[in-house]
């Protein structure tokens, strides 16, 4: 079920360039899957007429509060980093497919990419309730600065870094970490900016690995309905919004 | 109490509020925020002879206030259309009205045949006015000779209410409106979107992959407001009016310029839920002045 509510931020950490925002419902949460979205309505900007879409970090449905990290790149990101404690903000969620729950067996590899990290932890929260699997996340960011909150990931599973200039972990892109010469993995997923989420998807190909990825084009209305946000696939165009935001690379053209 | 049923020719509103094509999806997207029942109907997306793949992406760039699109009609065709989303929302306590577009006018005859054959739709709103697809939907819309052609072709056709959507991308609107009126046409829906254009300073390239697209949202409505007073002056034939409604003033604004019903499009986008809100603001605003019916809002403009 698909809501519109109203929530008051109850607590924020910020960094140079993101920020985490604990946000508080006084509704319960509806159910909410690993790797779905929500749309945060933004006032006050000149080029924030459209709601953002922003991946759901973590959820406790004990006291009805939704995480939401953001990376600060445009006006609308930039409001809604610099919103303070008590302030309101307006959500429509839970959106999209989410990812979809491995087997018990499986040995699971979470792939993030900068900003791209958001949704990994709630997932991996879910799969540990659900199925127990032992998961390993595989992070990487253009510097140390990218990459925050590493001890939330720690609390739920093996954490591997790689920075591009090599501040932290290994230095390079995730796909060149050394884990992927040692490391058992039937399935990925990845989430993060389109070249590194195309690279894994080519190193998944080679090795013939189960793989999805979560998308993150451009979106006016979130709920299918507007057709803006499509990505070709091998069924056609697919609202992302909708259909997404996470495909097996199968489905994809890439 | 209020009376707010709106009576168009062979098509019986329960309020002038319904959904603008291309917005709504086909109402199912809608139903966990809207009771479709609280709207005088919805106008499905737009619907083809055959299946359309659309335009590339990006097919959306946000504007001060707006947005611009370039979907270009993607559907599955009429006949998947009928087959398997009709029987899904044929049902739905609201007017179901489907956006009928094309490429040739023989396409917007067979398509608008086979929805005349669909009992629990009671109408069609012809699409001549749409900015992104290469050829036909505006091309129709934008010569008074163009829609006079297409709307008597499908008028030959179509036994139901037809509504034709006109582009606002012309020089006047008053005489586009008065050749659909005279070839046929049950009501006018206006305005579409106006065609536009956005640019990436910084890669020199254009935002959308069609370069061009139609602008829509609240920065269109004084110029949708205009032209629905200008038309509802020139023709006869009831006037729906759409562009940029966002609320319950925004739509007796369109009702007082003259509309006899309104859409609401982009503004589903920012508030899923505000299609019923506007029904039910109509209703305050008619309790707070006094009005008993909202018939008598139609053209209400004190001048």
């Amino acid at each position: 079920m698909k809501k519109i509510s109203d929530f008051k931020i109850i607590e924020k950490q910020t960094w140079l360039r993101a920020a985490l925002l604990r946000l508080q419902c006084e509704e319960r949460l509806p159910e909410i899957r690993g790797g779905q979205f929500v749309q945060v309505r933004i006032d006050g900007g000149q080029h924030t007429y459209l709601r953002r879409p922003i991946s759901i970090h973590d959820v406790d449905f004990q006291n009805n509060t939704i995480d939401l990290l953001i990376q600060q790149k445009h006006e609308g990101t930039k409001i809604l980093c610099s919103l303070p404690v008590g302030a309101m903000v307006n959500l429509v969620f839970p959106l999209g497919n989410g990812f979809t729950m491995p087997e018990q067996n499986d040995e699971i590899l979470l792939v993030g990419g900068g900003i791209g990290i958001a949704p990994l932890l709630y997932f991996a929260k879910t799969i540990k309730s659900n199925c127990g699997n032992k998961v390993s996340f595989l992070l990487g960011g253009r510097s140390a600065d990218d990459l925050m909150l590493l001890e939330r990931f720690r609390e739920v599973g093996d954490v591997f870094l790689t920075t591009n200039d090599g501040s932290l972990g290994e230095q390079g892109f995730v796909t060149q970490h050394s884990l992927w010469n040692t490391k058992k993995i039937n399935k990925i997923y990845a989430c993060g900016p389109m070249p590194m989420m195309k690279a894994v998807t080519k190193v998944a190909k080679d090795k013939d690995i189960w793989c999805e990825v979560s998308l993150e084009n451009q979106m006016a209305c979130g709920i299918g309905a507007c057709l803006c946000c499509v990505e070709n696939t091998t069924e056609g165009n697919l609202c992302v919004c909708k259909e997404g935001p996470v495909f097996n690379i199968n489905r994809l053209l890439w | 109490m209020v009376n707010t049923e709106i009576k168009l020719k062979g098509l019986t509103l329960k309020n002038p509020v319904m959904t603008a094509s291309g917005t709504f999806g086909y109402g199912e997207e809608y139903a966990d925020f809207v009771n479709l029942a609280e709207l005088g109907g919805i106008v499905v997306k737009g619907t083809t002879l055959h299946h359309r793949e659309g335009n590339p992406y990006p097919r959306m760039a946000e504007t001060p206030m707006g947005m611009l699109n370039c979907v270009g009609l993607q559907n599955k065709g009429v006949d998947y259309f009928i087959e398997t989303i009709y029987p899904r929302i044929k049902d739905f306590d609201t007017n179901v009205i489907v956006n009928v577009s094309g490429s040739n006018i023989d396409d917007y005859v067979a398509a608008a045949t086979k929805i005349d054959a669909l009992e629990n739709i009671p109408a069609i709103e012809l699409n001549v006015s749409c900015p992104n697809v290469k050829q036909g939907g505006m091309a129709f819309g934008v010569t008074c000779s163009g829609i006079e052609q297409v709307v008597r072709a499908v008028r030959d056709a179509y036994h139901k209410h037809l509504i034709v959507k006109l582009s606002p991308n012309v020089t006047n609107i008053a005489d586009i409106a008065m050749a659909a009126e005279s070839a046929g046409a049950d009501s006018v829906s206006l305005i579409n979107t106006l065609l536009g254009m956005a640019i990436d300073a910084e890669t020199r390239r254009p935002v959308l992959s069609m370069v061009t697209g139609g602008l829509s949202g609240a920065c269109v409505k004084p110029v949708a407001l205009r032209m629905v007073w200008q038309v509802a002056k020139a023709v006869k034939i009831p006037v729906i009016g759409l562009g940029g409604i966002s609320s319950a003033t925004d739509a007796i604004e369109f009702l007082l310029a003259g509309a006899s019903a309104i859409e609401i499009g982009t503004a589903n986008f920012i508030d899923p839920a505000i299609s019923a809100k506007v029904a039910r603001g109509i209703v305050e605003y008619c309790e707070r002045q006094g009005v008993k019916d909202v018939n008598e809002l139609v053209g209400g403009l004190r001048l």
